[in-house]
């Protein structure tokens, strides 16, 4: 016991934390937007698909979210360039690495919704002449987005703070920079309250943000 | 290729050896503790219910890896020796204790008030209350879903490879640094992680239809 703690080496290395966080934020929102993608495509091929592509579409989804995040990493990173001719660097392997990750659980995010869409508001949609089109981009996906929407924060919230497993490839965000310091000045307890506290704010304003989001769109009803 | 791997088997055996048995004391702690500090948040004098809030609150904001590393390199700093194995243990715990917490939270705020009020008006304390009347019911609430989250305690359970304990993700590490067959030993892993994951989140669903005749 009688740890003094001692801010002042965080601080004079406090670049390495606040560069850590930008780069956490960047490689959660270029993740989480390419995992949207996946994750629209597939929830909407997945309800309208036949038995094939459904059982293909559920054991992308289901291999993903069984396995550890720390070993899709070393996999992507260290495994497939092994036996597939390609080359890159850890942060780009990351942001492979998350994007299905986050696509996988977002598939399931949007496809509970698709199929919590009123059946009555399609069938108003046909009576109405729209197209199939139409009733897609018009009727289902803005209703399945508002329904949604507070299931996809919380999955946006835990996509954040995942990236914190880019460190083990040595990505420099913000939980490899804690630990440089870590070791660096051994203010062990002093850093770890510092990136706790970062981790937090980060969090509950991107869950502040959302809240208006969806504040914002649940008042259409 | 297949003849080094065979020749690993044994040793990934260990390795997934202790990734179960990690998961399985951070399972059962967890489901003390967080039980424990459910009742106090749900039942307990304000200060507790706040203290309570801010745990979990605090656990559930920071990624797992920060939580391990605080407890791993913290612990130390303060005096507090434990072996590598024990702070794993005691950082996943902390993890999934803040979990039970919010699902017995949601499992008992899902019994109606009604519930309560009855039992208190035929004259039970507050024990049986909760051993004969709530937790019979917020058993099935809390069951599916506490289960599914068994997976997050297995799945967590491979960062304690980076405080050099070999379990299954370490062990697999290992002998890819020997054999270098880094892409089979790796699909090999996923596949075991899998199919442990994967009969755990198959019985939640299937409790969960099993329990789900209850209605309010």
């Amino acid at each position: 016991m009688g740890y003094a703690l001692n801010f002042n080496l965080i601080w004079r290395h406090f670049d390495k934390l606040w560069g850590g966080l930008l780069l956490s934020l960047e490689l959660a929102v270029i993740s989480i937007a390419i995992g949207i993608v996946i994750g629209l495509v597939l929830a909407v091929w997945y309800v309208s698909a036949g038995r094939i592509v459904r059982t293909i579409i559920a054991a992308y989804v289901e291999f993903i979210r069984n396995v550890p995040l720390i070993l899709l990493v070393y996999l992507v990173f260290y495994g497939l360039p092994t036996v597939v001719d390609i080359a890159y660097s850890a942060p780009t392997s990351f942001v492979v690495t998350l994007s299905l990750y986050s696509g996988a659980y977002l598939v399931e995010v949007f496809r509970s919704g698709l199929e919590a869409v009123p059946r009555g508001q399609l069938d108003a949609g046909k009576a109405i002449g729209l197209t199939p089109w139409q009733r897609l981009l018009n009727v289902r996906l803005p209703t399945m987005l508002r329904i949604t929407l507070p299931a996809l924060s919380n999955t946006f919230i835990s996509l954040f703070k995942d990236t914190s497993v880019a460190s083990v490839i040595s990505v420099p965000e913000l939980t490899y920079g804690a630990q440089w310091i870590n070791f660096n000045t051994f203010r062990i307890v002093e850093v770890y309250l510092v990136v706790t506290a970062m981790y937090l704010v980060t969090g509950y304003i991107m869950l502040f943000a959302l809240r208006l989001v969806e504040r914002r769109f649940r008042a259409a009803r | 290729m297949l003849t080094q791997i065979a020749y690993a088997l044994p040793f990934l055996a260990q390795g997934f050896a202790l990734t179960l048995w990690v998961s399985l004391l951070v399972v059962v702690f967890s489901l003390i503790a967080g039980v424990i500090m459910g009742v106090g948040l749900v039942y307990g004098p304000i200060p507790l219910q706040w203290a309570v809030r801010i745990f979990s609150d605090t656990i559930r904001g920071i990624p797992i890896l920060v939580l391990i590393f605080f407890v791993y390199y913290g612990l130390p700093a303060v005096g507090l020796h434990l072996p590598s194995f024990w702070a794993a243990v005691l950082a996943l715990t902390l993890f999934k204790t803040a979990q039970v917490v919010e699902y017995l939270r949601g499992a008992v705020g899902s019994i109606p008030r009604g519930q309560s009020e009855a039992a208190m008006a035929i004259g039970l304390t507050f024990r049986q209350r909760l051993a004969y009347v709530i937790f019979p019911q917020a058993f099935r609430r809390f069951l599916p879903p506490w289960i599914n989250g068994v997976t997050d305690a297995v799945k967590g359970s491979a960062l304690v490879s980076l405080l050099g304990i070999t379990d299954l993700m370490q062990a697999i590490n290992q002998v890819i640094g020997r054999t270098y067959e880094a892409m089979p030993l790796y699909i090999l892993g996923a596949l075991i992680y899998f199919a442990v994951n994967y009969a755990l989140s198959l019985a939640s669903r299937r409790l969960e239809r099993r329990f789900s005749f209850i209605r309010e």
